[in-house]
């Protein structure tokens, strides 16, 4: 052995590229480089998503800049880009001759109810001078973008209240009251109309139903329907009458705010979500309008096309959807498996339908998506609706996209994952155990549900990991079979029957692209594009790592398969 | 040459290896003809083509232990597994012949597979307790009997525990899980849980090969107190475990029987050839 190192050695002094590629350090190089290749583009990809996404919700400060035009501009600036003078001069404009670069800085302008664009390029050549006033105020309002300006007063009914010491704790007040009685409005539109809205529609359900059942007019039935109606409506007046009046005293109030230009507006507490004077804040307050802002990205509904407020209905959709897939695919995976594993004879037919089932694996998205629509939505949705809900037809109920659909062809779609996974597990299981519960007058069925089947738990679960996580990132096919840029209702209420199968609902993964490529206010939008994805990301890891704990716990009782 | 041989050899000189208790309960049963709890008839097995029996048929007397012998492939094992029909979760297996158990032929069609197993117990050459506590693992057969009551459970379990005697080392801790015993105290554990469902015969498929000598001591005399109560059929590839354990033996050879009788007749003054060979160890 060592004789030969030496002989090797001297052959190395020789040709030494040739010994350096014989002796296989390439190769470890090689494949040494290519993990840490992967390694960094995943975590540079998280890290960018993250670095933007969290950068979001961010205050930053409000410059006012004077220009050389003699005009003034107050925004955030939100990005800045290098170009050649070159190309600046080509474009028309005056630029000094010694010049060889240009600053372009995007600034968000903000009111867009004044000016026409929110956001506008400044070359640095335009700037003349710029500041930071700390009495710049932003409003952040439920219409129109944000509102970069400076606060003149206050008018509550007609009298005005100009600025002052004690200005602030006024508006400060008056916020607080404001979020009060929208909170009251949202209870009574949103929940009380809202099952007085889904009652009434039941009634006129029922009472097409009956004629549609040949009920004669003069039935005591539709008189019964007619009473309960006239209660609902009596109610629907009597929650009409406080809402108006929560709106009129949620309107009494109104901030009076000067633009940089020097027009006076008004700005209606009630349209307002967030006012706050950025270049007076300090960390403290920054960080705890941070903490705010991200918290409302999370629990809030979404607002202006989707480009401002909070994902909380996609979030909401993308789980209970994966949920409800979880809940089809599990059981409908593991019985086919376990035929496939246990029952079937293992001849040429139980082989290629194993093949088959693979192949399904690789069957892009899309198709099961088209699948979907013509066989869920259209075919068993339709048959359904003409069984089940003549009542309500022509609208459908279930011969439309909506939750059941996706989840089910989401299903489809990883059931294969979770037959090949099963199967697995079920092989790994030693033929001793069995024989053993066969031995002490167990029957097949026994034996399976009581030794076999729980022991192959972890190998289910890690089919459902992998199920979960194919899953949940899939957007092409549920475009097709219940996603929407916008429901008005979750999917999941305090109306009978609590969990409606049939509605439209929102997905994270559809918010992106809807956000990022279908918004109108693209600048405004992508901010929020990384911050879904990023929220996306942790959901998925989330409900992975949920899984892979129970699947360890699940090892860690059956550790038998592991022997 | 099937029956075993009711007239006890008086030769004095004891073979190597038979301890001194099996002689004295040899003495004492001499003059009584055995009961015959097992008989086989005519016994073909095949798998797919390959005949693994050629027409076997014996005898094994009821509440003594009977040991089968023979080298690696000569049929004991499935001979064994013959007796419980674990032969019938091989694929492509055929059996002809009869054999019967209590006077009926457990090949029958009427028969209940599964009633049968739980008269006819089985261990396993490697420990195979199921991924549960102790006592979930000796209740096992109890429940799939319908059995819920947590008193009888708790008895019966105590008391196969006391049978295999494993009781006194895992009182403790029956609710941990049997897969922290050691090799040996899983065996007896898989012991415990063929004799909590009370069986007629407990069947032993080299159940000490892959154990350490003391375990396998522990076993054995296990074996021999559990005789008093189970017609035990023992597989064996250690002559003198046999030898120690045995009341009956049978040797066999290429799905041959060879010989079958008495243990100590049978290797003191064995009657064929083939067996005086194998005992001798010329070869196997």
């Amino acid at each position: 052995m060592d004789t030969r190192a030496e002989s090797m050695t001297q052959v190395a002094d020789r040709h030494s590229l040739g010994a350096w590629i014989r002796s296989g350090l390439p190769w470890i190089w090689l494949t040494a480089g290519t993990v840490s290749l992967s390694l960094i583009m995943v975590f540079g990809l998280l890290f960018l998503i993250m670095v933007r996404g969290l950068g979001h919700f961010w205050p930053q400060d409000v410059a006012e800049l004077e220009l050389s035009d003699g005009t003034r501009a107050l925004g955030e600036f939100v990005e800045r880009e290098t170009v050649t003078a070159a190309r600046v001069r080509a474009l028309g404009i005056d630029v000094p001759a010694d010049r060889e670069f240009v600053d372009r800085h995007l600034l968000k302008v903000g009111n867009r109810d004044v000016g026409a664009a929110d956001f506008r390029w400044l070359n640095d050549t335009d700037i003349v001078a710029s500041r930071y006033p700390d009495d710049v105020v932003v409003a952040e309002r439920s219409e129109w973008g944000n509102f970069y300006g400076y606060v003149v007063g206050i008018r509550e009914n007609g009298e005005m209240l100009e600025a002052g010491a004690q200005l602030w704790p006024e508006i400060a007040r008056r916020m607080a009251r404001k979020r009060e009685l929208a909170e009251r409005i949202e209870n009574i539109e949103k929940d009380h109309m809202g099952a007085v809205n889904y009652e009434l529609e039941r009634l006129r359900l029922a009472a097409r139903g009956l004629e549609l059942r040949g009920v004669a007019a003069e039935d005591p039935a539709y008189a019964a329907l007619d009473s309960q109606q006239a209660a609902l409506q009596a109610r629907y007046a009597e929650l009409a009458t406080a809402l108006a009046a929560l709106y009129r005293d949620i309107e009494r109030n109104v901030l009076i705010v000067r633009t940089v230009d020097g027009t006076e507006r008004e700005l209606h507490f009630s349209k307002m979500v967030r006012l706050f004077r950025p270049n007076a804040m300090g960390v403290g307050a920054k960080l705890a309008h941070y903490g705010s802002k991200a918290v409302e990205f999370v629990v809030d509904e979404p607002r202006e096309a989707n480009t401002e407020g909070g994902v909380f209905p996609a979030i909401f959709g993308t789980v209970l959807m994966v949920l409800l897939m979880s809940v089809f695919v599990t059981p409908f995976g593991v019985i086919a498996a376990i035929y496939l594993r246990e029952y079937a004879h293992q001849g040429v037919v139980t082989r290629i339908i194993r093949i088959a089932v693979n192949n399904l694996a690789g069957v892009p998205s899309v198709v099961y998506g088209v699948f979907g629509l013509g066989f869920f939505v259209y075919f068993i949705g339709g048959s359904l609706d003409s069984l089940f809900f003549p009542e309500s037809l022509p609208a459908p109920t279930f011969g439309t996209p909506g939750l059941l659909w996706s989840s089910l062809t989401l299903a489809l779609l990883t059931v294969p994952v979770v037959i090949v996974a099963t199967e697995e597990g079920l092989s790994r299981i030693p033929r001793s155990i069995r024989e053993g519960s066969l031995a002490l007058g167990a029957t097949k069925a026994e034996t399976l549900w009581r030794t076999v089947l729980p022991m192959a738990t972890p190998a289910m679960m890690t089919g459902l990991i992998l199920a979960v996580a194919r899953a949940a990132g899939e957007v092409a096919p549920l475009m097709m079979v219940g996603v929407v840029k916008l429901a008005p209702t979750l999917p999941l209420d305090a109306n009978f029957p609590f969990l409606h199968l049939d509605r439209k609902f929102m997905h994270l993964g559809f918010h992106i692209y809807d956000v990022g490529f279908q918004s109108p206010n693209v600048e405004a939008a992508r901010p929020l594009v990384y911050a879904t994805a990023l929220l996306l990301v942790i959901i998925i890891v989330t409900l992975n790592l949920a899984a892979i704990a129970i699947r360890n716990r699940l090892r860690e009782k059956y550790n038998a398969t592991e022997t | 040459m099937t029956r075993p041989d009711a007239d006890a050899d008086t030769s004095p000189v004891p073979p190597r290896g038979i301890s001194l208790h099996t002689l004295r309960e040899d003495a004492d049963k001499a003059s009584m003809v055995p009961e015959t709890c097992i008989e086989v008839r005519g016994l073909d097995l095949y798998y797919s083509e390959k005949r693994a029996l050629n027409k076997v048929s014996l005898s094994i007397p009821t509440k003594v232990v009977t040991a089968f012998i023979g080298p690696s492939g000569c049929g004991k094992s499935t001979l064994l597994r013959c007796f419980n029909r674990m032969n019938d979760l091989i694929d492509d297996v055929r059996i002809e012949g009869e054999v019967l158990l209590g006077g009926q032929n457990i090949y029958d069609r009427s028969v209940n597979v599964a009633q049968l197993r739980r008269k006819v117990g089985m261990v396993f050459q490697k420990p195979n307790p199921f991924p549960k506590s102790i006592y979930e693992n000796v209740a096992y057969g109890l429940r799939i009997q319908g059995i819920k009551s947590r008193r009888l459970l708790d008895k019966a379990v105590e008391r196969a525990l006391r049978g295999a005697a494993l009781w006194d080392e895992v009182k403790d801790r029956v609710h941990d899980n049997a897969l922290g015993l050691s090799g040996g105290q899983q065996q007896r554990l898989v012991i415990a849980r063929a004799i909590a469902i009370e069986p007629e015969v407990l069947l032993l498929d080299e159940p000490a090969s892959a154990l350490d000598p003391i375990s396998t001591l522990k076993i054995e005399e296990l074996i021999y107190e559990l005789k008093k109560d189970y017609t035990i059929v023992i597989v064996t590839h250690n002559m003198q475990q046999a030898a120690r354990v045995s009341d009956y033996t049978a040797f066999m050879y290429m799905g041959d029987l060879i010989e079958f009788g008495e243990t100590r007749t049978l290797f003191t003054t064995p009657r064929r050839k083939q067996t005086e060979d194998y005992i001798t160890g010329r070869y196997g």
